[in-house]
């Protein structure tokens, strides 16, 4: 089940206070891409796109396959140069700056770990760059090691490591110089669930403590939401949306982002009637009216779609009282079982199946519900979300 | 199980055939020449002796045996002759190794960083003399580098040199040569490593920090090291026994091993000298190569 953290808290200096720079006019951002589109040949990788990542941020980025994320980190890193627009890091316009003359260490999603070289001098690769004495790369070698859990591999090559050791490696080394901006292409994909879990918590301390900015690449919503401060939503090389992960996911902008972070119904609809701050909609699979709180600004008769996350619909045997709005009437069609949460899948009499999510309070259910059942569906006007677009 | 133990023959079989080649045709010819090693010079046919006669059954072979003596090894060894010429045909081969190197690195180095649809044609490119004659290819050489050949027309003609100079028949003109010859065994073997080597592992050293030519010294050398070395033995061994090349290309003082060895066994008819120089020759090649393996064995090892 996905659970929208709030992580506006975020420790710094053993004080809580609201981290959100983004809100403060006054603040520049660190990193800035200003307009920068990307082009291979006929390919447009990424596409007049806009973004500033502040200090001390943890930023992540969303998006199916191939949508740019890699050649977004790459013209950060230095390996691309921008087709169009610029890069700016602080005040510094990046073009022309080589990579190795950039404060910014990159994780590479193939891990790119030297093969002739064992753990240890793959990790002390970049402190060596930068003629650090001996010892002190040791002990900082040792601590990152320690960090990812590779102790007592130094010795080895990377070809007697498992997918999983191998990208820690990479992590590791991509740590170790402590950079002013890291960037992380999909770092933790080969890791187990608990390891995953532990490396997450490790890298926001990691960050929070050192004052680093994180830019990380996720293929895991989860993820991206336990851990970053802001996401942004990537699609065919432009941004779809960016925002705190509540936001995203209690407040998409389209279609595409509802349906991309976290599970969701969507309710094609055409709006009747404005009514205050809801809208009240007609909808050709549920025969009630629908009412849903909007600021938007939709003109009646405008084609819309309702956004309704499953936690938030309620799933009941007996008709809920006095409805006369937001309800609808399905069976059971599938019912699984996910520990902490249920997720019903109810199909309802127009054919389209609807997934309904309620938490397992109690170890025994007076009256459960079960399969073939007929129930009823019913949800508040502030569940859903009216999209436009 | 009638199938495995079918496939487990199969198997045998393949690795049996190459050591069935490698015993008729490398080490009977060996034990051969081994054998001539050991016996005496005569005015017959065949010009040595004894020859082992089995007729004579038990005695015929005891006499043949006691025949054999290594006093031609004590012979090549006292003779300074032949020490110079292997010392000679070692200090050629090797320092036309080293130009090959120089040559043959930066030209693969190029290759491999070509444009993808560019590397067949360049590829053929290195193979084309090969298509060639050998022969005639050094034979061009003489023409090319003669008293009144090109490049001496060349040198004095520009003015350069107001008298041309004696460029063959000398030992530059056999490592020219031999550079000329074997370039395509350097750059292939080189070319195969640098190919294989992953363009990311060089923009991860410039990530972290290493300017182009650290990251050539510490990530591109060191993963071109097999070929390097495949290419290098590949030009050395047979650089060292080398006979045409400085047969046509060298001077009278050109003393290396292959042309002693010809002039021993045509010249002074005398195989078993002759025989003697090949075995120490293969003593010389071989000895290093398998110290290189075992170390690079025992360098695995310790990785593990
Ligand atoms: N060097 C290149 N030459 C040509 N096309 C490229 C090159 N690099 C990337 N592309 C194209 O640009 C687009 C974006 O690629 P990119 O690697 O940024 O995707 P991605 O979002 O990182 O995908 P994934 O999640 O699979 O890693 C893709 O269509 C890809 O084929
Ligand atoms: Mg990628």
């Amino acid at each position: 089940m996905n659970v929208a953290l709030d992580r506006e808290q975020k420790p710094a200096n053993g004080t809580r206070q609201e981290f959100a720079p983004w809100k403060d006019p006054s603040q520049r951002p660190l990193v800035r891409f200003e307009g920068v589109t990307k082009r291979f040949g006929e390919v447009t990788a990424v596409d007049g796109l806009s973004l500033g990542i502040y200090e001390r941020e943890f930023f992540a980025l969303l998006g199916p396959s191939g949508c740019g994320k890699t050649t977004l980190m790459r013209m950060l890193a230095g390996f691309e140069e921008p087709t169009k627009g610029r890069v700016l890091l602080g005040e510094q316009d990046l073009a022309g700056v080589p990579p190795y003359r950039r404060p910014v260490n990159m994780m590479f999603q193939s891990y790119a770990l030297f093969p002739h070289m064992s753990v240890r001098d793959n990790v002390a690769f970049g402190l060596k760059q930068d003629r650090l004495p001996k010892s002190e790369i040791a002990a900082r070698v040792a601590e990152v090691l320690r960090l990812v859990k590779l102790s007592g591999f130094e010795r080895r090559k990377p070809d007697q490591l498992s997918g999983g050791q191998r990208q820690r490696v990479a992590l590791a080394r991509s740590l170790v110089k402590r950079p002013k901006v890291l960037l992380l292409d999909e770092p933790l994909a080969a890791l187990d669930k608990k390891l995953r879990e532990e490396t997450q918590f490790e890298l926001m301390e990691l960050q929070s403590s050192l004052g680093m900015t994180f830019m990380m690449v996720t293929h895991d919503q989860e993820e991206a939401m336990a851990v970053a401060d802001r996401i942004a939503v990537m699609n065919h090389g432009c941004i779809v949306q960016m925002g705190t992960p509540a936001e995203i996911y209690e407040q998409p902008a389209t279609r595409y982002v509802a349906d991309f972070i976290g599970d969701v119904n969507l309710i094609e609809a055409k709006v009747t009637a404005r009514d205050g701050r809801n809208v009240v909609m007609q909808s050709g699979i549920i025969a009630a009216p629908l009412r849903a709180a909007s600021d938007a600004e939709v003109a009646v008769g405008a084609d819309v779609a309702l956004a309704l996350r499953p936690e938030k619909v309620k799933i009941t045997v007996r008709k809920p009282a006095d409805a006369t709005e937001n309800f609808t009437r399905g069976t059971v069609a599938g019912i699984a079982y996910l520990g902490d949460f249920s997720i019903f899948q109810v199909r309802l009499e127009s054919g389209q199946v609807f997934k309904a999510a309620r938490p397992n309070v109690t170890r025994f259910t007076d009256q459960p519900i079960t399969w073939d059942d007929r129930v009823f569906l019913s949800w508040s006007p502030e569940a859903g979300v009216v999209l436009t677009q | 199980m009638s199938n495995e133990a079918s496939a487990s023959r199969g198997r045998a079989l393949v690795v049996l055939v190459p050591y069935l080649w490698l015993l008729f045709f490398f080490l009977v010819p060996f034990l051969i020449v081994f054998k001539i090693s050991l016996s005496d010079d005569v005015l017959a046919q065949p010009p040595y002796a004894p020859v082992l006669d089995l007729s004579a059954g038990w005695d015929g072979i005891r006499e043949f045996v006691a025949a054999l003596d290594f006093e031609n090894y004590a012979f090549v060894l006292g003779d300074s002759l032949y020490v110079q010429s292997y010392l000679q045909s070692l200090g050629i081969a090797a320092f036309s190794t080293l130009i090959l190197i120089l040559i043959g690195f930066p030209i693969a180095y190029g290759m491999a960083r070509s444009p993808r649809s560019w590397r067949p044609l360049l590829l053929m490119l290195v193979i084309l003399p090969f298509w060639t004659s050998f022969l005639i290819r050094v034979y061009a050489w003489m023409g090319i580098l003669a008293r009144e050949g090109l490049v001496n027309q060349v040198l004095v003609g520009t003015g350069i040199l107001s008298q041309p100079v004696e460029i063959l028949a000398t030992n530059s003109a056999v490592v020219l040569g031999i550079v000329y010859s074997y370039l395509p065994f350097m750059v292939l073997p080189l070319y195969a490593a640098l190919d294989r080597l992953d363009e990311s592992l060089l923009e991860a050293a410039a990530d972290l920090g290493a300017p182009p030519w650290k990251s050539f010294w510490l990530i591109t050398f060191p993963l071109a090291m097999p070929g390097l070395i495949a290419g290098s033995l590949l030009c050395f061994i047979p650089a060292v026994g080398e006979f045409v090349i400085p047969d046509l290309l060298g001077g009278s003082d050109t003393l290396m091993i292959g042309r002693t060895l010809w002039t021993e066994f045509f010249s002074n008819r005398s195989w078993s000298i002759a025989s003697v120089i090949a075995v120490f020759l293969l003593i010389v090649l071989v000895v290093p190569m398998v110290l290189y393996q075992n170390l690079q064995a025992r360098s695995l090892e310790a990785g593990k």
